[in-house]
């Protein structure tokens, strides 16, 4: 008998529940009732977003599909389409970070190849507690390892990501995870169920008890309960997942099936439902005819099991048997489970007996949808009050401690580690602003990129969002790539509570604003909320992941200077603004004031600029500044190069130094140019109204910047190099 | 000259491969699936890198069991020219077409980098275009790349010549900390007795175009050509 109890513990509402009834004009059965606790959950039903992501651009010239199916789908011309998306896996990596890990990727590789594209990049954005505590650095290790695991495995390429560090993660690492790969435009296949008659059929891996309630999980905050939920965390084979996709990828190649759809959150029940949702159709399945590996599994259990690699095709009615031919070739089961009815429900047999009995509507289309109340938090006032520490007596101790914090220290440690190499077209390897993917046979490339500082969204969401877009284009124009489109992976706290409604709606009208800016179309994305654990909320952290094109690869540049005696001249303006700023938080251990300003024009302006100066052949090197500021961007330009050339400048910007060398003021860019090319850069600038500051020239073995004469840094790079390498192996050595 | 590149369940460079020799070199080549009893007339067998069989039970292991491997044996039994790469290199192993056995990485994690090589043996069709002691910027991508032989077998490798490349620094030199994943005498690649099968660990194909960093890979596939070419 279903009473409250059982109702909350599937994670319904009782005004919910009584929605049911009202939709299905009875009381729901146990499996039923579970179908609905997965699919009007927050994370399959976006019930708290839904409204507000409505305000996200997503129309562009070049967009073939927008949000709504498993990825999102970009003309990338001469007849190829790219096809991407992020998503997020932080619930579960916090539970068990190896398996959590890798079953993300594992599930943002299905939604890629579900539409017909072979994917061909990843990257990750992720987020841990203060690496001083040794329970968060198992948590990196255990995601960074199960990435790589799963990644290397199936061999598609982590090329790239993004890692930050906060207390607010200790107890919610966020693992987002993004891949693209390429279609040929004309060959997209969407989730659909359609032509009755037409056969289902289940292919991949079998049906065990693993992953249940594992959408549920992800839509509620944790308690004192969470080694009780390990089951609930999926457990991935890559080696099935490789020949999954092999096959499923051969299938479309040769015009089989009428529609697909990957099982991933909420498995079966999903994959079904959304399938015939789309297509305003019917689909009824036999549960006696799935795969099972495990025995006595119930109705429920199977039609909420989240097992990993396994798809839902409609074949057509004559093509099943070269279907199963191919898979049956990778060695993968493929039967038939069902077919497409006319009608409108999900029919589910089993034992002979109807279990399951569902307008598919009131599962997929009927999820309730809030306009959550939202209020100013309290704790902005004082978080943006900031009191300006004194300057540092020594400005090389300082600058050596920022490039020797985790945020900002060399990731080698965690890259060396994921194989980004495989499918040889990784055209610049990780640590610069942006990842670059050759296309064979082809002058053009892609560019990827991930942001987010999830301290300026703390301390203003509305800027956070717009500087999350402006970075990432901004990364892209470094490369001389130009945005195309945009997917974002949402995470917030508990969205019933009014202060974290209120970041996000907050966060969207900022990223919002900045795609009309920019004009790049939102193609779809993933919301986590409920990123808190008793009671505390991880900071607003909306990632961006931006696709730009390079027309020509051999054109793109890369942000370590390359040669002596060139000029280093500084796109934008130095302001006084320490607020948000690592610099404060690395060594003060602030996070206070307000994030750097931002000027969409203006940085539009400054982007534009910058993609012009690269195609006309007039830049040797191009680097965004971002956290630490103008010094640590120098440092890096250093490091970066094959040769690692020091540099000599001045600048002289009357401003508090502490905020000229670390300050993160927007809109600044640090390129180095050939002395030849100086005065044609310099003439473009003006003409662009982009202000352009020759701060001195590359050259030597030491990092010298003087403030009007006066030297203010002076090390060896060999000494700030070493600080900055050092980082990430040293913390892994502590015990 | 025809290359025949073989897929296993789970091989994941063989694309690469293939590419790198049909459209960079310009070589005919073909792709052996694994499971049917045919080479198709070719001179010379590459196994490329990936995670055959998810390298279940030991990398490399069950694939030697593939239908496909009788063949491959008689071939390199025969004098044909195999050349295993990572994951082929590990199963040439397997096979017990060379010897000595891969470990994991001394420092217990996946390595992805690019190293330098040092050609030790310059007169073998594999390498025949190079110079001795000419460093070569390859990449490496691996977690069993820790090669191990017994002491008795590395005199024989020695006594024969076979071994071809060993990991240095960019000056040519060996060290601890050159040689990343610990392999025995800091052997990257090796031959068998006879000269015709080769295994590398590090990945040539991903050294064959300057656009991707180094085109020193090159150097061992237009090595095998020239030779069959002479």
């Amino acid at each position: 008998m279903i009473d409250k109890k059982i109702i909350r513990e599937h994670n319904l509402t009782i005004e919910e529940y009584e929605k049911i009834v009202q939709l299905i004009g009875r009381e729901p059965n146990i499996t039923e009732l579970g179908i609905f606790s997965l699919m009007w959950s927050e994370h399959c039903g976006y019930k708290s977003s839904k409204i507000h992501l409505k305000r996200l651009p997503v129309k562009g010239k070049g967009v073939i599909q927008g949000p709504g199916e498993n990825a999102g789908v970009i003309d990338i011309g001469d007849g190829l389409a790219a096809v991407f998306k992020i998503e997020s896996h932080n619930h579960p990596s916090f539970i068990e970070p190896y398996q959590g890990a890798a079953t993300g990727i594992g599930g943002i590789l299905r939604d890629i190849f579900t539409m017909g594209a072979r994917p061909i990049a990843l990257l990750d954005s992720l987020r841990f507690g203060p690496l001083s505590s040794p329970k968060n650095r198992s948590i990196m290790e255990g995601v960074v390892s199960g990435i790589s695991g799963y990644g290397n495995s199936i061999g598609i390429p982590t090329v790239g990501g993004e890692i930050y560090f906060n207390n607010c993660y200790s107890l919610n690492p966020l693992v987002n995870v993004f891949a693209l790969g390429i279609a040929e435009k004309d060959k997209i296949f969407y989730a659909r169920a359609e032509g009755r008659g037409n056969p289902v059929l289940y292919v991949g891996a079998k049906t065990g008890r693993d992953g249940i309630h594992g959408a549920t999980m992800a839509s509620a905050e944790f308690g004192q309960d969470l080694e009780k939920k390990r089951p609930n965390v999926q457990v991935g084979d890559p080696f099935k997942e490789k020949l999954l996709m092999e096959a499923c990828l051969e299938i479309m190649a040769q015009d089989l099936i009428v529609g697909i759809q990957d099982m991933g959150a909420a498995g079966l029940t999903c994959s079904t439902s959304e399938m015939a949702a789309k297509s305003k159709s019917g689909i009824e399945i036999d549960l006696d005819l799935v795969p099972q590996r495990e025995e006595g599994m119930t109705p429920y259990e199977i039609m909420l099991s989240e097992s990993q690699e396994r798809m839902l095709l409609v074949a057509k009615k004559e093509k099943v048997e070269e279907v199963r031919k191919i898979f049956s070739k990778w060695d993968l089961d493929a039967v038939v489970i069902g077919h497409v009815t006319e009608g409108k429900n999900l029919r589910v047999k089993s034992g002979g007996k109807i279990v399951v009995d569902l307008p598919v509507e009131a599962i997929v289309n009927l999820c309730p949808v809030y306009n959550r109340e939202s209020k100013t938090p309290s704790y902005l006032e004082s978080a943006n009050r900031l009191e300006l520490p004194s300057l540092p007596k020594n400005f090389n101790q300082a600058f050596l401690k920022l490039l020797s914090s985790p945020t900002i220290g060399n990731k080698e440690w965690v890259y060396r580690q994921y194989d980004h190499m495989v499918q040889v077209n990784t055209a610049l390897l990780p640590g610069a602003d942006a990842s670059l993917l050759r296309l064979k046979n082809q002058k053009k490339a892609l560019a990827i990129t991930l942001d987010g500082n999830s301290l300026y969204s703390y301390l203003n969401p509305r800027t956070g969002g717009k500087i999350a877009v402006a970075e990432a284009c901004r990364n892209l124009a470094c490369l001389g790539a130009r945005p195309m489109g945009v997917t974002n992976c949402l995470n917030f706290g508990n969205p019933e509570k009014p202060e974290i409604m209120w970041q996000f709606k907050e966060s969207i009208k900022g990223i919002a604003e900045a795609c009309k800016i920019f004009n790049i179309p939102v193609t779809g994305g993933n919301v986590s909320f409920y990123n808190d654990t008793e009671g505390v909320s991880i900071y607003p952290t909306p990632v961006l992941g931006v696709v730009g094109i390079v027309e020509d690869v051999r054109k793109a540049i890369s942000p370590g200077f390359k040669e002596q005696g060139n000029a280093v001249i500084l796109l934008g303006e130095n302001k006084e603004e320490l607020g948000a700023s690592e610099y404060l938080k690395c060594l003060f251990n602030m996070e206070k004031g307000f994030p750097p300003q931002i000027d969409l024009r203006k940085e539009r302006r400054i982007q534009e600029f910058c993609l012009d100066a690269i195609s006309n052949g007039l830049l040797e090197s191009a680097h965004d500044v971002s956290e630490g500021g103008l010094a640590v961007c120098l440092a890096e330009c250093s490091f970066l190069g094959e040769q690692k050339i020091g540099f000599k400048l001045d600048l002289q910007d009357e401003m508090r130094l502490d905020s000229l060398l670390f300050g993160e003021t927007q809109s600044r860019i640090v390129v180095a140019s050939k002395k030849q090319n100086m005065p044609r850069l310099i003439e473009l600038a003006r003409k662009r109204r982009v202000k352009a500051t020759i701060l001195g020239e590359t050259g030597g073995e030491r990092m010298v910047v003087s403030h009007l004469k006066q030297k203010i840094i002076d090390i060896p790079v060999s000494e700030a190099h070493r600080a900055w390498r050092e980082t990430m192996p040293e913390i892994f050595r502590m015990k | 000259m025809k290359f025949g590149v073989v897929i296993f369940p789970g091989s994941n460079c063989d694309y690469d491969t293939l590419y790198i020799l049909k459209e960079v070199l310009k070589q005919k080549t073909v792709i052996l699936w694994h499971k049917e009893h045919n080479l198709k007339n070719v001179d010379c067998v590459i196994l490329p890198g990936g995670f055959s069989y998810g390298d279940y039970l030991r990398s490399g292991a069950i694939a030697k069991f593939s239908p496909l491997m009788q063949e491959v044996k008689e071939f390199a039994l025969k004098g044909g020219f195999v050349l295993g790469i990572c994951n082929g290199f590990q199963v040439l192993l397997e096979l017990g077409l060379l010897p000595g056995a891969m470990l994991r990485n001394k420092n217990l994690k996946f390595l992805c980098q690019f190293v330098r090589i040092r050609v030790e043996n310059e007169k073998s069709p594999f390498s025949q275009k190079t110079r001795k002691g000419q460093v070569l910027k390859i990449p490496i991508a691996h977690f069993d790349g820790n090669y191990f032989a017994p002491p008795e077998t590395l005199q024989e490798l020695k006594k024969n010549n076979q071994v071809v490349f060993r990991y240095c620094d960019s000056d040519g030199q060996l060290s601890e900390e050159a040689n990343v994943n610990g392999s025995v005498e800091s052997i990257a690649g090796l031959l068998n007795k006879e000269g015709n099968i080769m295994g590398m660990m590090p990945h040539p194909e991903r050294a064959s175009e300057l656009l991707l960093g180094s085109e020193d890979g090159r150097d061992i596939f237009e090595s095998v050509i020239d030779y069959f070419e002479s």
